[in-house]
């Protein structure tokens, strides 16, 4: 579980903010995030469309530049994290490119790192058994269902062996049942590989579900609105969701998103 | 084979082709009617009845509008009938036809592609080189065809290439079009996926945008093979002495012999055809190598 005592952080923002200048004047995407993300870590970042979780994530993986504030990647710039592949994104939709089959797709990255040709197989290999797609390798992408791509998508994030796994709404588009199947997945993956992880959702049951903390944002400006940690022991699964321990921290979620968002606008 | 004929394309083609058939032979005795009254008439002939007026529409040596069966028989007579190193032979012309037009299809898709790459990964010259290969193509071809002849001709270059030079200046235009099309297609997450992994701007190009491409070049490709037959046409017009059925075609019209114009004419549909179809069987190649639906 989480090990915030002896932990060093793997992420620190400080009073990070992001304007976009549109036509219609600034938008405050981001306003004075400050949260520390300590290794081997599992953080969901929640809240309403707009309030900026998938600007923050961003700005982690260096895609989006801060106007205000600090960031630090292990240390360093969040350029200097990407040039050094720190990390793994995996965005709301599948995104593998449709003229690779499942293994090229997996294999794009360690490709593109120069991982030699049997280095690749045998990570191609790994990346497949890792996320239960053995077998589907000369597959195309068309063939394979929603929940499979996403899971192969996740494989593709992970086949460098990053430490660090950014993910955004990776399940947003897939149906309850497939959704569920994949949360229990994705944390024997996480106990698995000790990896930190920050998630962005705006599924409550699933950020209570996955993470050892949460962070609750609100919109307009896009700021952080609370900070919930949740330690359930690691080899729960998703009968937990009954519980009242569960059902309270879920509350307090739902509590912290209800403050933070006026339902005025 | 009979249930393949009722739901394949087979039916339908042959049904319409039977249309035209008969309003073609209409049209036939329409226009040549005139002239065969007049035929008659010079003839001391006036007692006609209407099927010989009919007939004689359907068989004259000049007629304002050949019919397909006259088309037909001089095709044959030309392709088949004909050694093809003979300059009476449609077989000879046609190989002078491909063979500039295929030159100048390699050379226009090469120029293409290469436009394309320029455009889109140097800004400034997206802004300064697209508007004029725009206006390349707004020059009719046929006021530049005979320009472009000369000029090479000062500087000794003669034969095939100003042809397929020709042919290249019509068939760059939809290539660059299309494959700048093509290479800006990947969507933003794709590109985003590449910047994740640091990819530098080749790993990008080869890995992301040249196989996004791949379909606009291909239906790109398609208009640019028929455009380059046209421009060699165009260029033999010019340049008669080497044959071709630009050639065939002026020297049809010279002397009125319209039954050899329609002939070249549908010798020359018949090879775009061809052409097109040999580009739309690579299509379906690569597409299917790359994993496209079935």
């Amino acid at each position: 579980m989480a090990q915030s005592g002896n932990a060093s952080p793997v992420i620190e923002t400080s009073d990070l903010s992001l304007t976009f200048e549109t036509g219609d004047g600034p938008v405050h995407a981001l306003s004075g995030v400050s949260l520390t993300i300590q290794k081997g870590d599992f953080v969901s970042l929640i809240g309403p469309s707009g309030c900026g979780k998938t600007t923050l994530l961003r700005v982690i993986a260096d895609l989006e530049q801060p106007t205000e504030g600090a960031i630090s990647i292990n240390g360093m710039s969040p350029h200097e994290a990407r040039l050094k592949r720190a990390y793994g994104y995996v965005f709301q939709a599948p995104a593998l490119y449709p003229w690779r089959t499942i293994g090229k797709n997996i294999a794009l990255p360690l490709e593109i790192m120069g991982f030699s040709k049997s280095e690749q197989a045998e990570r191609v290999r790994k990346g497949l058994d890792l996320v239960n797609l053995t077998g589907f390798e000369k597959k195309f992408p068309w063939q394979l269902s929603g929940g499979m791509q996403q899971r192969a998508s996740i494989a593709r994030a992970l086949s460098f062996d990053p430490d660090l796994l950014l993910m955004d709404e990776p399940f947003g588009a897939l149906d309850e049942i497939v959704r569920d199947k994949l949360n229990e997945q994705l944390l024997r993956l996480w106990e698995k590989t000790q990896k930190t992880v920050v998630f962005v959702t705006h599924s409550i049951p699933e950020a209570v579900f996955l993470s050892t903390k949460i962070v609750v944002m609100s919109p307009r400006p896009g700021k952080i609105h609370d900070v919930i940690d949740c330690n359930f022991p690691a080899d729960r699964t998703l009968d937990i969701r009954e519980t009242p321990e569960f059902l309270d921290v879920a509350n307090r979620v739902r509590q912290g998103l209800r403050e933070g968002h006026s339902y005025v606008d | 084979m009979l249930n393949a004929l009722w739901h394949g394309k087979t039916l339908p083609v042959l049904a319409v082709s039977a249309v035209l058939a008969v309003l073609w032979y209409m049209g036939s005795i329409w226009l040549n009617a005139d002239m065969q009254r007049d035929a008659f008439s010079n003839a001391g002939k006036t007692d006609f009845t209407t099927s010989e007026l009919i007939a004689g529409t359907w068989s004259q040596e000049r007629p304002k509008l050949p019919t397909p069966g006259q088309i037909l028989v001089e095709l044959n007579k030309t392709i088949l009938d004909t050694a093809p190193t003979s300059k009476r032979s449609l077989v000879y012309h046609g190989s002078v036809t491909i063979s500039a037009t295929l030159l100048g299809f390699l050379i226009g898709s090469l120029l293409g592609m290469g436009l394309a790459v320029l455009v889109v990964h140097v800004k400034s010259l997206d802004r300064s080189l697209m508007p004029w290969v725009v206006a390349s193509q707004t020059i009719p071809i046929i006021a530049l065809a005979p320009m472009i002849v000369v000029i090479m001709n000062q500087f000794d270059i003669t034969g095939i290439v100003p042809k397929a030079v020709i042919a290249a200046y019509l068939s760059f235009f939809p290539v660059t079009v299309g494959m700048v099309k093509g290479l800006r297609s990947p969507d933003p997450l794709q590109m985003d996926l590449m910047r994740t992994y640091s990819a530098t701007r080749l790993q990008t190009f080869l890995k992301l945008r040249v196989p996004s491409s791949i379909p606009f070049l291909f239906a790109s490709l398609k208009v640019a093979v028929a455009a380059s037959l046209v421009g060699t046409v165009v260029a033999e017009l010019t340049k008669s002495e080497d044959g071709g059925f630009g050639a065939r075609l002026l020297a049809g019209s010279y002397y009125g012999q319209t039954i050899q114009i329609w002939a070249a004419l549908f010798a020359a549909a018949g090879c775009a055809w061809v052409l097109v179809t040999l580009v739309g069987v690579a299509d379906r190649v690569v597409t299917k190598a790359m994993g496209a639906r079935p």
